[in-house]
């Protein structure tokens, strides 16, 4: 169990403004490179296959098809060299590890997209619990 | 265990360590004790936990019941130019980022250990019939010695004791909460106790880079080279 004191120390490094994302949603990372002693920012898009760890130690692993060849990325998310993650389309699927689209390529890796349920408010269900 | 990231977005393992407020209890010294040393108390206990003895021990010092006492000598890496008085407290601001420490603890209790574990003899082949699993192997020669050697590894208790962890680096420092933030692990379970002291290894802690070099100036080391070995990568370019 992390005490208190740490967690409260680890919170104040954490990033607020990242956005609500899952696997199978496809982000686009900023990341801060240092070229000499030039700083730009380079983007990398994919899809999420993978979420882990929690706090400062959370990471998330992207992945992307460039020229035929599949490549995967992880990301500390709350690194300052990550600048930014912006999801780009919503996923739908039914694992939180996506790790079965490695084997895949071209139409069977695609992922159908979520579309955004907004839940009803239920109504007073008196009648149905009877 | 955690992570912290540093300036320049490095991650680095660290661990926290809970450092004060410690009270200086009582001041050992060559002619009273034979030696130059600090007690110091950390931590709170009830009074009706504390035996009067002791009680009276913490009176003199104008302290509470500390949880840990423990003697740091003074005499050790030279006598300390501002050697803190009776009652004084001691906290983080001993050390600073940077600092090369060592942390002492206590290390983790395995219990009865056999030899794979404890010191990392072979095993026998899992398979091929061998019937020869998890055992060490030869407990010496026959005839001469007609006994085993003495120190031959073999099973026994293992952990819960004194460990040290020597020449860590001080990460970052954190006034407030007291906190002694440390790159790398330190000995003993999750709010175990430890004792830090500047590290024995003055020699080793000269030859370290870390934070020393910092990213920036080993880059412009590479810049001012004549070709760019970032560059070189990019045959023909685009």
């Amino acid at each position: 169990m992390i005490s208190k004191i740490i967690r409260d120390y680890e919170a104040s490094q954490l990033k607020t403004d990242l956005p609500d994302y899952r696997p199978g949603d496809t982000v686009r990372v900023s990341v801060k490179i240092v070229e000499g002693d030039k700083e730009r920012i380079q983007d990398f898009e994919g899809v999420v296959i993978r979420k882990k760890g929690s706090g400062i130690t959370e990471t998330v692993t992207v992945r992307r098809m460039s020229y035929g060849i599949g490549m995967e990325r992880i990301f500390p998310i709350h690194s300052p060299k990550v600048d930014k993650i912006a999801v780009v389309r919503r996923g739908e699927v039914r694992r939180a590890k996506l790790y079965y689209l490695r084997a895949l390529k071209g139409k069977k890796a695609r992922i159908t997209e979520r579309k955004e349920v907004t839940v009803a408010t239920p109504v007073a269900t008196n009648e149905e619990s009877k | 265990m955690s992570q912290i990231f540093d300036g320049d977005g490095r991650l680095i393992p660290v661990t926290y360590i809970q450092a004060g407020p410690c009270f200086v209890l009582q001041k050992k010294t060559k002619e009273n004790d034979g030696y130059d040393a600090v007690q110091i108390g950390f931590g709170q206990k009830k009074e009706k936990n504390t035996t009067k003895a002791l009680l009276g021990h913490y009176k003199k010092a104008n302290a509470a019941p500390a949880r840990y006492v423990r003697e740091f000598r003074l005499d050790d890496n030279g006598a300390e130019p501002t050697a803190p008085e009776i009652g004084q407290t001691v906290d983080v601001d001993l050390f600073k980022a940077g600092d090369h420490v060592d942390v002492v603890g206590v290390s983790k209790g395995r219990g009865f250990a056999s030899p794979l574990k404890r010191w990392h003899v072979k095993r026998g082949p899992e398979t091929h019939g061998s019937m020869y699993h998890r055992r060490a192997g030869s407990q010496g020669a026959s005839s001469y010695p007609s006994r085993t050697w003495k120190n031959k590894h073999g099973a026994g208790h293992m952990g819960d004791a004194r460990s040290t962890a020597v020449n860590l680096v001080v990460v970052r420092t954190d006034k407030e909460q007291n906190l002694i933030i440390v790159q790398g692990s330190v000995p003993g379970h999750n709010n175990g106790y430890v004792m830090i002291r500047p590290t024995i290894r003055v020699k080793k802690a000269a030859r370290q880079v870390y934070l020393k070099n910092t990213r920036a100036e080993r880059m412009a080391a590479l810049a001012s080279k004549a070709v760019n070995p970032l560059k070189a990568s990019k045959k023909g370019g685009k």
